[in-house]
């Protein structure tokens, strides 16, 4: 048996530990906002945070998160439903089109913004790897920086 | 889905019961009158605080409003902008309102099936133009039932009345009613016979403003539901082995392994379509069905499938572009052939000749095919990411032989669309799992599966050729094709039919050179084709495009002086092809200008950057782009800015227009690059984002401007106007830049070996 945190609840599971951390959100803990676009980590659709920082969970085996806090887009925003900056400044620049891959957008820009909190569009080139096949790349590369200055507003 | 009976029977049902039926009835004879889906109650819940006035409005007792959307929300905004029309004419705040998604409402009648709630379904960029009179009629006749129970409580004449957003106002005597407050007498007014007239355009206070997407919030948060979300008591999880061989079937195989697996339920054989026909389902193959996702796949990694390779074993795809090339050498079908061609050409002072290769794309869009099925006895319910849910019902019926109006059809959120999902061969092939074992099933693709089994766009190779006078005025045109038509196995096709969707027979320059003719060669290749975003207009957008402007550099001209010329000013030339009837080469004019002169095309620049303009004119909706890119001594590419520009007519949803002309060039930059489909072995060679690189934000520059250009005050379509021009603007620039001229798609490392040789 695994057992870790998932948005700050305890979760367990006791099917094949080889089991990627991506099905066993979706398929055994209902938690449905983590996508699947690739199985092979290219996309991102799949992104969580392991400790805090952003994984694709598509190729992390479950066993690779024992004792582990995960978070999903569902624990992005506070208990109270008060939404994260990131999510925030998504919003504001109406950044989704289909959506499908804006979760793992959402969180990996989270913890890009904390390790860069003011990134330059060199940095957001270099640090944004995840895909989107509707090209919504002009709006996130505004909305990161709109959400970098939530955060520093907020600080 | 609630049955509906015929209205001659409906006097004769029970009370409780009697609105709905009438409901139903109206509804389905006023689709054919044009008169909006309207019904005094429609909902089953008859609760006081909450009324339907027709099938798409509901209004609560506290003025909350909430619109049904009748269409496929693919990402291209119609879920936002249908719901903009329908609050404009209700006249209500926009802040109030919010949109519930409808399942498919097909009824049978006497005469077929007819549709409940209008046509459903979205591809040709048609989501918004072709509900465009039909929403604004619903919300207006909303609007009106409230009017008019508002002045039957106060005993006023109806024309005393009117509205401002959320309140029904009478001057004299002078009170008012909120819509909440009035709505419940509303539903259970009769429907009027016809709809009442709609507003000016000038009075317009939502359409055409800034809205951002109504749902915005499910999806930044995980709660949107997207096909691939569904869950349902004791479903089962399946994926399928299917051939790797186009035109493979299964020869023999071994579940041993696979049955073995943890969590491992059925294993069974997929007959895929006959040799030649129409596909229901794109392949043969060996369906795994577990407890999970994961377990089905693992299950499907330990099956030993031994396939029978089939005829198409020996496709290639050098083998298909050397025979494309032979066919341009003879004589094809001469489709369109205007005025005195031959003679014109032959005369010509000069001609110019080019060949442009486009190749196979697949659509890739990010939420891979998924169906929930779940096929009882005489039923069958349907929970599908799909573009037509009237497809949905068609395809699930033809694999279990239920007849379609038991076939209850919902729309999930659509994770991309981009065309793929016209076809509903993965709702088949849920429906055929679900039958065979009894089961509630979500089938499930993986990426790999859904890059080797597509509709792919069709590839062809494209011979240009102008006459030009002793002034370098066009007197002669032509476009020669070569390609795999993506006509092909569709039901009931005559050869002679082939070409109509590679080439459309009226895009620009027809009826300006008047000396024109297209010929068509189809070659064969077993690669299943379909629609793919603008179809064949990503090819010839390109060809053209990038022809004008080897002719512009051929001859001395500028390229904006010469696209100025040729298109000229406003007037409408018949279009009989598909955003008809008329083509107005003015409104392209006027965007390529504007490109040019934002981009400041005339400055020169120094050794290694370069400007590229292109326009086009997709199925009604028109567009511009100016690129401005480097280009290194050792090959690489840099785009420094994009200049966009869309003529939609009237934008009624402003920010998913530009949001679609953002991501139809970001589609068509990122397709020029790297994309490409290729067959080896009579096997798709590509199978995941490692070997078909979408492109990544980095390919973005910071410099991205995109511009609608008003018009008039008829909305075009915007889904895919976006992407023909981008990549012949982009590979303009190239050449501008450094003096290589892309003639084949991708572009790939033809930059960097041309650089360096």
């Amino acid at each position: 048996m695994v057992s870790f945190k998932v948005n700050s609840e305890s979760a367990s599971f006791t099917g094949d530990s080889s089991t990627p951390l991506l099905w066993v959100l979706r398929d055994h803990l209902r938690l449905t906002g983590t996508k699947f676009g690739c199985g092979i980590g290219q996309c991102g659709a799949c992104t969580v945070h392991i400790d805090g920082r952003a994984q694709r969970s598509c190729i992390t085996p479950v066993a690779a998160v024992e004792g582990r806090s995960i978070t999903t887009i569902e624990g992005l925003a506070s208990s109270d439903g008060e939404l994260h900056p990131v999510q925030q400044a998504w919003l504001e620049i109406d950044v989704p089109q289909c959506g499908y891959c804006q979760a793992g957008q959402i969180m990996a820009t989270v913890d890009f913004l904390n390790t860069n909190p003011k990134p330059s569009d060199q940095d957001i080139d270099n640090g944004m790897t995840n895909l989107c096949r509707c090209g919504t790349y002009v709006r996130i590369r505004q909305a990161i920086h709109r959400a970098a200055e939530l955060t520093g507003a907020a600080k | 889905m609630s049955a509906v009976v015929n209205k001659s029977t409906s006097g004769s049902i029970d009370h409780s019961r009697r609105r709905f039926l009438i409901a139903g009835s109206s509804v389905a004879g006023g689709f054919v009158l044009g008169i909006p889906a309207f019904s005094l109650t429609g909902i089953a819940d008859d609760s006081e605080t909450e009324r339907q006035i027709g099938f798409f409005v509901e209004i609560t007792a506290s003025g909350d409003v909430i619109i049904g959307t009748n269409q496929p929300e693919i990402g291209q905004g119609v879920r936002t902008a249908l719901p903009m029309l329908v609050a404009e004419e209700l006249d209500v705040e926009w802040s109030k309102v919010s949109v519930k998604p409808m399942p498919l409402g097909l009824v049978k009648t006497a005469d077929g099936y007819t549709w409940k709630y209008g046509v459903q379904g979205v591809g040709g960029s048609t989501g918004l133009t072709g509900n465009w009179e039909y929403m604004r009629q619903v919300g207006a006749t909303a609007r009106r039932q409230l009017i008019r129970a508002a002045a039957q409580q106060w005993g006023v004449a109806e024309d005393s009345c009117y509205t401002r957003p959320g309140v029904v106002v009478c001057d004299s005597p002078s009170r008012q009613l909120a819509y909440g407050e009035v709505a419940e007498a509303a539903a259970l007014l009769d429907m009027p016979e016809e709809a009442p007239p709609l507003k000016a355009i000038s009075e317009y206070r939502i359409v055409g403003q800034r809205k951002n997407t109504i749902d915005a919030r499910d999806i930044v948060t995980g709660k949107a539901k997207y096909g691939v979300d569904t869950q349902y008591p004791d479903m089962r999880y399946a994926v399928i082995a299917r051939s790797p061989y186009l035109n493979g079937t299964v020869k023999s195989f071994d579940d041993t392994a696979a049955r073995q697996v943890e969590g491992v339920l059925d294993v069974f054989k997929i007959e895929g379509p006959e040799l030649g026909a129409p596909y229901i389902i794109l392949a043969h193959g060996v369906a795994v069905v577990a407890t999970s996702t994961w377990a089905a796949i693992k299950g499907r990694e330990a099956l030993q499938v031994e396939w029978n390779p089939g005829p198409n074993a020996k496709d290639n795809i050098d083998s298909f572009w050397q025979q494309n090339n032979d066919m341009l050498e003879g004589e094809g079908q001469v489709v369109v052939d205007d005025g005195e061609f031959t003679e014109a050409m032959s005369s010509a002072e000069k001609t110019i000749t080019r060949r442009y290769k486009i190749p196979f794309v697949s659509h890739a869009p990010l939420e891979p095919q998924n169906c929930f099925a779940y096929v009882q006895q005489d039923r069958c319910h349907i929970v599908a990411p799909t573009q037509g849910p009237s497809g949905a019902s068609r395809s699930a019926a033809a694999v279990t032989g239920i007849e379609r109006e038991h076939i209850h059809v919902e729309v999930s959120r659509v994770g991309g669309g981009f065309g793929r999902r016209l076809t509903n061969d993965y709702v088949a092939e849920a429906a055929m799992i679900s039958k065979q074992t009894g089961w509630p099933i979500k089938l499930q693709w993986t990426r790999e599966d859904d890059i080797r089994n597509d509709f792919y766009r069709p590839a062809g190779l494209h011979e240009m050729q102008i006459g030009l006078d002793a002034d370098n005025k066009p007197v002669a045109w032509t476009q020669r094709l070569a390609s795999a038509s993506k006509y092909y196995r569709r039901p009931n096709m005559p050869d002679e039919n082939l070409w109509q969707p590679e080439l459309y027979s009226d895009d620009f320059p027809r009826r300006i050179i008047d000396n024109f003719r297209l010929e068509y060669f189809h070659n064969t290749i077993g690669l299943p084709r379909g629609s793919w975003r603008a179809p064949a207009h990503t090819a010839n957008a390109f060809v053209i495009q990038s022809f004008l402007d080897e002719i512009a550099h051929e001859t001395g001209q500028d390229i904006l002086q010469l696209q100025l010329d040729l298109l000229g000013g406003e007037r409408e030339l018949e279009y009989g092809n598909h955003g008809g009837p008329t083509f107005n080469p003015g409104r392209l004019a006027k965007l390529i200008k504007f490109v040019a002169e934002r981009i400041d095309h005339k400055r020169e620049r120094p050794k290694g950057r370069g400007v590229g303009l292109a326009t086009h004119c997709t199925f009604g909706g028109y567009a511009a782009h100016a690129f401005e890119v480097t280009v290194s001594d050792s090959g690489e590419l840099q785009i420094e800015r994009i200049v966009a520009a869309i003529d939609c007519g009237l934008a009624v949803h402003p920010n998913a227009v530009e949001a679609q002309l953002q991501g139809g060039t970001v589609d068509g930059i990122s397709t020029a690059l790297g994309l490409e489909i290729t067959v080896k072995d009579g096997q798709i060679q590509q199978s995941n984002f490692h070997d078909y690189p979408l492109m990544r934000i980095a390919g973005v520059p910071s410099l991205f401007e995109s511009h609608i250009l008003p018009y008039d005050d008829v909305p075009t379509g915007v889904g895919e106007m976006g992407i023909p021009s981008a990549a012949p603007a982009l590979t303009n620039a190239i050449f501008a830049a450094c003096g290589v001229r892309i003639r084949s798609l991708p572009i790939g490392n033809q930059l960097r070996d041309a650089m360096t040789a």
